[in-house]
């Protein structure tokens, strides 16, 4: 069985990937532009994938882990004079440090507690990027400059502010990511990470380590969130504190819960979805009931009630458990 | 001023805070306690209480004081109503699996936020305050409305001390808690004691707002913060212990207070949300509670 997976798998996601850049070439302005968020979007949903669909850990404190990244960027590259290369790598590497202090603390909690601990870490970073305010701009945010996000390597120039360019990037990104998600899933790591969100007991009565692969699972998921902000501050050009926000910890939950947890395409579906039925919705609700102030707000209540009422394994899950059981 | 009278000031906020945060974390500690369930929305039905007496005072003419009983009293009755249903319909066919609570009591969180902002505006408007007198202290005069907010908690406090020790209803709910099936096989209706609890804890967190929205106002994204801080109490205190949510409330006003006035509000806030996930991370059972069973 584990052969015929391997067969299809691949080539499967390798096809999503391809439409993916194709896309660059056939979109209109006003999609292009918004598949690349969504594609730099969907890195982090993937990073929180990898906690809460494959190891069962429900954080909610990854806008933590996004802030991390976007302002490693943000203030390398206002302050100390990074370029975009620079900018990411610090953006990386103080989401690796930060995700390894939750994880070392919060791991020790279990169920609710955890989500607390995630939840209250997460919110006492966001008042502190508010505290710094003159450093951070606080809820103003930063502009990162337009010669501050172009790459010069030799010859080569890069001008991460060029729509086209923007998008290549973000789907490189992504392309890592899903490449790297599928790899793990279909690992030794990976599997474990199910085993220990199955039964953490028996998983460790069998001999694994069930502190250090959580702990792994939560510094791998908390530098692809980081990576995610860094490329978002980078390709964007702001760094703000409402991504800091509880709002930015409930967002991945929710793409995760509707794309499907513990799949690898969930993430980008979910993504992609909730980021069109939102935005679209908006309009046609604005249309149509114009005195009642319908907003993301009122989406998004309705889609994680009725998600988790009726449609707990998402998209993709439910897929998986009717037709494709090898879809990882 | 000098010192002293700051200290003094700062004290008695920092009171007004910890009486109306009591009462608002005493309804989540409930909710936690007897039904196992974490609820994010609970700072929601603290706005909603607010927003409904907004609402309730505006119709009231005459005297600001009748407008503000009549809110006193309806306010908690529509938002337990309100959150009976909730209950009845979403939380119980989730049969209370924690996880799945916690993302349908984030989706109630929006849901609400969307309907204050539907009915009620994006504006925030305060309800005047029923009476209007300031205690002269020697060193500054002080508002006679805030010390009888700290009275009027204290007793809802004891009010609802006595129902949950001292009459039936608090007894099916103690049963509830300790032992779910046992309870019902004696023939305690636990599905109506969860939603009534749920209810009751909703109903909690609207009176601290209808009694805190004459100094601060009504608005639609006012739940968040009072939703962090009962839950650091909650926890600080122990989840589920009375006299320990008391304290914990007590403490934590108190600190809010004196740290606001002297260094900054966003200070005391990082401060209480470091500590209550270092209390999580290695003092699960609160600093006043006991170890769980």
């Amino acid at each position: 069985m584990a052969k015929a997976d391997g067969v299809l798998a691949w080539p499967l996601h390798l096809a999503v990937l391809a439409v993916l850049l194709a896309l660059n070439f056939v979109l209109p302005d006003y999609h292009h532009g918004i598949m690349a968020r969504i594609l730099v979007l969907a890195v982090f949903a993937s990073g929180y994938n990898l906690l809460f669909g494959y190891a069962g850990l429900l954080s909610l404190g990854h806008a933590l882990f996004f802030a991390a990244g976007l302002y490693g960027a943000g203030l390398s590259m206002t302050y100390l004079g990074a370029g975009p290369i620079g900018g990411f790598a610090s953006g990386l590497i103080a989401g690796a440090i930060i995700s390894l202090m939750v994880g070392l603390l919060a791991l020790r909690t279990s169920g609710v507690a955890f989500m607390i601990v995630t939840m209250m870490f997460a919110q006492a970073a966001y008042l502190t990027i508010l505290y710094f305010n003159a450093w951070t701009g606080g809820d103003q945010g930063l502009v990162l400059q337009q010669a501050a996000r172009v790459i010069e390597l030799g010859g080569i120039r890069i001008d991460l502010t060029d729509p086209e360019t923007r998008y290549l990037t973000a789907w490189g990104l992504f392309a890592v990511t899903v490449v790297l998600m599928l790899v793990i899933a279909r690992s030794r790591f990976g599997r474990v990470l199910v085993a220990i969100r199955e039964n953490e007991e028996r998983t460790r009565m069998l001999g694994f380590d069930a502190f250090a692969n959580k702990l792994a699972a939560t510094v791998i998921s908390g530098t692809m969130a980081a990576a995610a902000g860094a490329a978002y501050a980078i390709l964007f050009g702001y760094v703000g504190s409402t991504f800091a926000s509880v709002q930015y910890s409930i967002l991945p939950l929710l793409w995760v819960l509707l794309g499907g947890g513990a799949t690898v395409l969930g993430a980008l579906l979910g993504t992609v979805l909730m980021y069109y039925l939102v935005d679209g919705s908006s309009d046609v609700l604005q249309a149509w009931l114009p005195a009642w102030k319908l907003s993301h707000l009122g989406v998004v209540g309705v889609a994680l009630i009725l998600l988790v009422l009726f449609f707990p394994k998402g998209i993709l899950g439910t897929v998986r458990e009717r037709w494709a059981r090898a879809l990882p | 001023m000098a010192f002293g009278p700051h200290l003094l000031l700062a004290t008695l906020e920092g009171l007004v805070t910890a009486a109306v945060l009591a009462l608002t974390a005493l309804g989540l500690s409930l909710v936690f306690g007897v039904m196992r369930i974490v609820n994010v929305a609970h700072g929601e039905f603290y706005m909603l209480g607010a927003v409904i007496a907004w609402w309730v005072a505006s119709l009231v003419t005459g005297h600001p004081a009748l407008g503000f009983l009549a809110a006193l009293i309806v306010s908690p009755l529509i938002v337990g109503a309100v959150a009976f249903v909730a209950e009845r319909v979403v939380l119980r066919r989730l049969e209370y699996n924690p996880e799945a609570t916690i993302v349908a009591t984030i989706g109630l969180l929006y849901l609400l936020q969307q309907a204050a902002l539907t009915f009620y505006g994006a504006d925030a408007r305060p309800v005047v305050a029923p009476f209007n007198f300031r205690v002269s202290l020697p060193w500054f005069g002080y508002s006679g409305y805030k010390l009888s907010v700290i009275a009027g908690s204290l007793l809802l406090l004891a009010i609802t001390w006595f129902v949950l020790t001292r009459t039936r209803i608090g007894l099916v709910m103690r049963a509830t808690q300790y032992d779910r099936e046992t309870a019902q096989a004696f023939g305690i209706p636990v599905g109506r004691v969860y939603g009534g609890v749920f209810a009751l804890g909703a109903m909690l967190a609207a009176v601290a707002a209808v009694l805190i929205v004459p100094i601060s106002q009504a608005h639609y994204l006012m739940g968040l913060d009072p939703l962090l801080l009962s839950f650091i109490v909650v926890i600080i205190g122990g989840l589920g212990s009375l006299r320990g949510t008391l304290v914990a409330a007590l403490l934590i006003g108190l600190s809010d207070g004196i740290i606001s006035m002297f260094f900054s509000p966003t200070l005391a806030k990082i401060i209480a949300t470091l500590a209550v996930a270092l209390v999580l991370v290695f003092r699960p059972q609160g600093l006043f509670g006991v170890a769980a069973r």
